[in-house]
């Protein structure tokens, strides 16, 4: 049993956002697996709810003329996983789309509300952030686009203004065609938790030489956080072990993960470097570049 | 013949169908609900409460605090009462309580229409404490100006026993000798279905609780004392119950719905608590903190082993310290003809209550000991199977703490079949390979030994009533509870086995009610297919007696040349030759209007015997050294329960246990704030309780000796395959990195710590 004082069904964009307009207390609610669990914790701010989980305009993943590729905020991880054109195009979110909790939660879980519930762990975002995903948001004053890099504030808290929605993310084909990628969620459990540290990397490589990383850590820092130096540092080297390891040790530098009861900030930053270095040189392998 | 036959459990279908009605799915008009207001300190006394804004709150009915419950302590523990005064469990508790004695403890309730406006308004009850301080390490509990947790102390009760000969020649005898520091986590029990109770009455005088307990009969004795109310006047239902575990060996919720139902003019009251209350408000398992020493002569004899414990029983006794006695007198078995020191002190702490949970102090007391055994090996040089197979008890071999015979023991014949079944002899030559970088692998083997049941330290009482129904069918009614381990099952093909009456034919009413159903004290100590299965078999003996007396009566047949086969009654000679079915024979025996009557058997019967059973694990391992993780690629239990009563029961039985004691070793804790007392993790997001994902395939196997003191020649099962995997995990992850674990769980936040302490990562 939930205590919900408000229940209204948007059946357009338009109607969710003057829903929301009309009703600042009011959050929207997708699959629900985030505000369902704050409900029932008895947080009373998710007390009046704006349904959007069945909305056609959110959902969908096409292939845009120019190659770009767009995902519906709206779509769940179950549908993300068995996409053919994110098969094809950028494997890398529906390798991390399977790391989310369970089949069940998969079957609701929406990869927008991963992203606007603000966790740090959010299991999808790293691997946007390698593919420098932009979202569409839409609210009551316009709609904007945001780079998904931008998107976060700090822990639970995003970009989006009261009556924004996130409508849909793009991924243009230059930031997925020709990368190697992968994506590693580094939990206690193999399935049903929450990510120790999440690692996520983008590469391309030309004659034996990093061209372009893109490596990005959930859980390392306040929010998901993009290993900048370390991608500065990695351009032009040789893919080598040893370079992979000192780029590795680089990504030290833009991080600081917590020191908390879950994990303490030394296990965390010896993962992350671990991490670092697995999920870099498996990209290298997904390129097709031997080691 | 039904016994040994790997028949389907008899609820089977019911329970994936969704068929059985377990006590949530019982509900009554006008039921309210139930929800405890629980301090969010860890010690300290109430100084205030105000009730006023929840008391305003629509549909709120009642309030009642700490002023408001009877000024009864009473004890919660799952035991049989003890004539002996001494020998009883502490009674520490009140319904609800002024002195909060851990976070999460009870100091009011609220009944309301709805869980969701009861649970709303105990949120809105304002507590004020005044604060005393937390005492969660032993430093702490026994220092002399410590804090009183209880009137009586903060020791709940200390033992010591030293057998098998004399301890310093034991240690002269030796040629090494070794002293580790080991200790325990507090893990859960995690049955599916939470702690749930109501309670309601029918007139001014009779109380009717509906319980998910694996002990109603118990329960209904402890309600009685908790309450002053008398014992004949209330009646315990035990539904369906989603597992136990040794959690609802205990009574939890029961005497307050009783008290709520008696506060509110006998309106049905129900409280079900959340999972999170379950995890931190029950109760736990104890850790053990301590040591294990042990010496191993030039023959390679183990001379002694001796373990020193403190255990932590959290803010109420529940079980205290009868965990770590069984724990240690449990253990006295697998090596007998060692001397054996024990010494355990059991104290009161400001965390969650610990009580009974699966294999009862064992699992704690068995990680000390296979560990020591382990390293004691190494030391000496000795390969540690070769080590524990030279001192495995032999039939024959006398039990040091009772100084019985031990009629069976399989350990060895347990052990030489895991190491075929492993391939230990290849793989640990092939392993020596895999000793350095990141991926090692190493195998590892454990001990046990257990009880079947309890006696001599409690009663052993079973009880059974079996009724032969107007078509021939037999009703077999039990105190026993069926609490998912199988028992009904194998009840059912005992009763068969004996009376010759088919499988099918045989209904084992799966119900209790303290009304009706014959005395038993429950489910517990893996006692069932023992103690309960005496009763069956002297029942079933006398029921077919009857039959067959019945049938010469009828039919002039001599009955002893007469037996039971299916449904019908044969010549002993000529079992084709049909002298009477057993259904003309009851509808005679009902309604014939000069002779019969209703056929029935009733025993009530007190074991007095208790085997030792037996068994051990043997493990593979990966461990990744980087990631801190174990990656567990083959693991085998083999187990000597006697003989098997049903193979499938028995292996889904091995399957559960193993799979628990995975999570204790690699993941599970319950993790506790030192200096506050806080629970962290009293949630399945961060009580990291393996999922299937992280449980290996689980193999098993079995050595079955034949048991001479038991009917059927059964001993326990339903606890002992949870105490083994953890030390031998422990024992292979030493074997792949070189590192000691000491602790459980070895989570990678622990061996993060050891490798980076050894120099490995
Ligand atoms: C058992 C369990 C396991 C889980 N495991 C994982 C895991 O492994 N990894 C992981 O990352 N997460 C996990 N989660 C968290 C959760 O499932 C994800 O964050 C999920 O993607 C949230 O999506 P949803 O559609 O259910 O969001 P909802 O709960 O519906 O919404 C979440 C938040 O986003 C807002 N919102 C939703 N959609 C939009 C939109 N289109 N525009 C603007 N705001 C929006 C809502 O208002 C709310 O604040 C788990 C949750 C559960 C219950």
């Amino acid at each position: 049993m939930f205590d919900i004082k408000s229940y209204e069904k948007a059946d357009t964009v338009k109607q969710a956002i003057e829903l929301l307009s009309a009703n600042p207390d009011a959050k929207l609610i997708a699959g629900g697996t985030d505000v369902l669990i704050r409900l029932r914790e008895g947080h009373e701010e998710f007390s009046s709810i704006i349904d959007i989980h069945h909305l056609e305009e959110i959902k969908g993943v096409e292939m845009q003329d120019n190659m770009d590729v767009r995902i519906g905020a709206g779509m769940c991880f179950t549908d993300v996983i068995e996409s053919e054109i994110i098969d094809q195009t950028i494997p890398i979110v529906a390798e991390a789309s399977g790391t989310v909790g369970g089949p069940q939660v998969r079957n609701v879980a929406t990869i927008g509300g991963n992203l606007c519930n603000g966790a740090i762990s959010a299991d999808s975002v790293a691997s946007l952030c390698v593919l420098d995903a932009t979202l569409e948001i839409e609210g009551i004053d316009g709609a904007r686009e945001v780079p998904v890099t931008e998107f976060y504030l700090g822990p639970g808290k995003i970009v989006l203004t009261h009556t924004e929605i996130l409508k849909s993310i793009y991924i243009k084909a230059e930031n997925y065609m020709g990368f190697g990628t992968h994506y590693y969620k580094y939990a206690m459990r193999n399935a049903m938790d929450i990510a120790t540290i999440g690692c996520a990397a983008a590469i391309k490589v030309d004659e034996g030489k990093v061209e372009t990383l893109k490596l990005a850590f959930t859980v390392a820092a306040p929010k998901p956080t993009r290993a900048t130096t370390a991608e500065q540092f990695s351009v032009g080297l040789d893919a080598t072990s040893e370079n992979i390891e000192k780029i590795a040790k680089k990504a030290l530098e833009d991080l600081n993960p917590r020191d908390s009861w879950r994990a303490s900030k030394d296990f965390r930053l010896h993962i992350i470097e671990t991490l670092a270095k697995r999920v870099i040189t498996a990209a290298i392998i997904d390129a097709g570049v031997q080691l | 013949m039904s016994v040994g036959k790997p028949i389907e459990r008899l609820d089977a279908v019911a329970k994936v169908t969704g068929k059985a009605r377990y006590t949530e799915d019982f509900t009554l008009q006008g039921m309210k609900h139930a929800v405890y207001v629980r301090s969010d300190i860890a010690h300290g006394m109430v100084k205030s409460i105000n009730v006023d804004e929840a008391s305003a709150l629509t549909g709120v009915r009642a309030i009642f605090t700490y002023e408001d419950v009877p000024d009864i302590l009473f004890a919660t523990a799952g035991h049989p009462y003890s004539t002996d005064p001494g020998h009883r469990d502490p009674y520490d508790r009140n319904l609800l309580t002024k002195h909060v004695r851990y976070e999460g403890d009870e100091v009011a309730i609220v009944v309301a229409d709805s869980e969701l406006i009861a649970r709303k308004a105990a949120r809105l009850i304002k507590v004020e404490y005044d604060k005393l301080p937390v005492l969660n390490t032993p430093e702490r509990i026994l220092a002399d100006d410590a804090e009183m947790i209880h009137p009586t102390g903060n020791i709940v009760g200390a033992h010591e026993f030293v057998v098998g000969g004399d301890m310093a020649e034991a240690i002269k005898s030796s040629e090494h000798t070794l002293e580790n520091k080991y200790s325990t986590a507090m893990v859960q029990h995690f049955h599916l279905e939470n702690h749930i109770a109501y309670a309601y009455m029918e007139d001014n005088e009779n109380i009717t609780v509906v319980s998910s307990t694996q002990i109603p009969h118990i329960a209904r004795r402890i309600i009685s004392e908790a309450l002053d109310f008398p014992m004949g006047k209330i009646k315990v239902i035990k539904p369906y119950i989603g597992g136990g575990f040794g959690a609802k060996q205990d009574v939890v919720v029961e005497p307050m719905a009783a008290f709520l139902t008696l506060k509110m003019g006998g309106a049905p009251i129900q409280i079900n608590l959340t999972r999170e209350e379950c995890l931190s408000c029950t109760r736990t398992r104890h850790p053990f903190l301590g040591t294990a020493k042990g010496g191993i002569d030039k023959n390679g004899k183990l001379t002694f082993m001796d373990v020193e414990v403190v255990s932590l029983t959290g803010a109420y006794a529940s079980h205290g310290h009868a965990i770590a006695q069984a724990g240690g007198a449990k253990a006295c078995t697998m090596y007998p003809r060692s001397v054996i020191r024990f010494n355990a002190t059991t104290v009161y702490s400001n965390m969650p209550a610990a009580g009974a949970m699966r294999a009862y102090g064992t699992p704690q007391v068995i990680f000390f000991v296979e560990n020591m055994m382990e390293e004691l090996a190494l030391k000496a040089g000795i390969d540690p199977l070769e080590f524990r197979l030279k001192n495995a008890g032999l039939p024959g071999d006398i039990n040091p703490l009772n100084k019985k015979p031990i009629l069976s023991h399989g350990l060895k014949e347990c052990l030489e079949k895991g190491r075929k079944l492993i391939d230990w002899d290849k793989k640990k030559k092939r392993y020596k390979k895999f000793k350095d970088g990141t991926i090692r692998r190493g195998l590892g083997v454990a001990c046990f030994s257990y009880a079947s049941g309890t006696y001599p330290v409690l009663v052993e009482i079973a009880s059974v009533r079996m009724a032969l129904v107007q078509d021939g069918s037999v009703h077999v009614l039990t105190g026993a509870t069926e609490i998912g381990q199988g028992s009904d099952t194998v009840f059912a093909q005992m009763a068969s086995e004996t009376t010759g009456i088919s499988t099918d034919k045989i209904k084992v009413i799966s119900t209790q009610d303290t009304d009706f159903s014959p005395f038993d004290t429950g489910s517990y100590a893996s006692r069932q297919t023992y103690v309960g299965g005496q009763a069956i078999y002297k029942t079933a003996e006398k029921l077919k007696d009857n039959i067959l007396a019945y049938a010469e009566e009828m039919t002039g047949v001599l009955a002893n040349r007469l037996q039971i086969v299916g449904d019908k009654i044969v010549l002993i000679e000529q079992p084709d030759k049909t002298v009477v079915t057993l259904k003309d024979l009851s509808i005679d025996a009902h309604y014939h209007k000069d002779r019969g009557g209703q056929i029935t058997a009733e025993v009530s019967y007190k074991t007095r015997t208790n085997a030792p059973s037996f068994g051990c694990t043997f493990v593979d391992i990966e461990v990744d050294i980087e990631l801190c993780k174990v990656d567990i690629k083959e693991i085998i239990n083999i187990h000597d329960s006697g003989k098997i009563i049903n193979p499938i029961l028995a292996k889904g039985q091995v399957h559960g246990g193993m799979g628990m004691s995975i999570g204790a070793a690699l993941a599970e804790e319950m993790l506790i704030d030192d200096e506050t007392g806080k629970v962290y993790n009293n949630n399945l997001l961060d009580y990291k309780m393996p999922t299937i994902m992280d449980t290996p395939d689980l193999k098993c196997d079995f050595v079955e000796t034949e048991e001479p003191t038991a009917s059927y020649g059964n001993k326990s099962l339903g606890e002992p395959p949870i105490i083994s995997p953890a030390p031998a995990i422990r024992n292979a992850i030493l074997d792949a990195t070189g590192v000691a674990p000491s602790e459980l769980p070895m989570s990678p936040k622990r061996l993060f710590e050891l490798f980076k302490l050894e120099g490995l990562i």
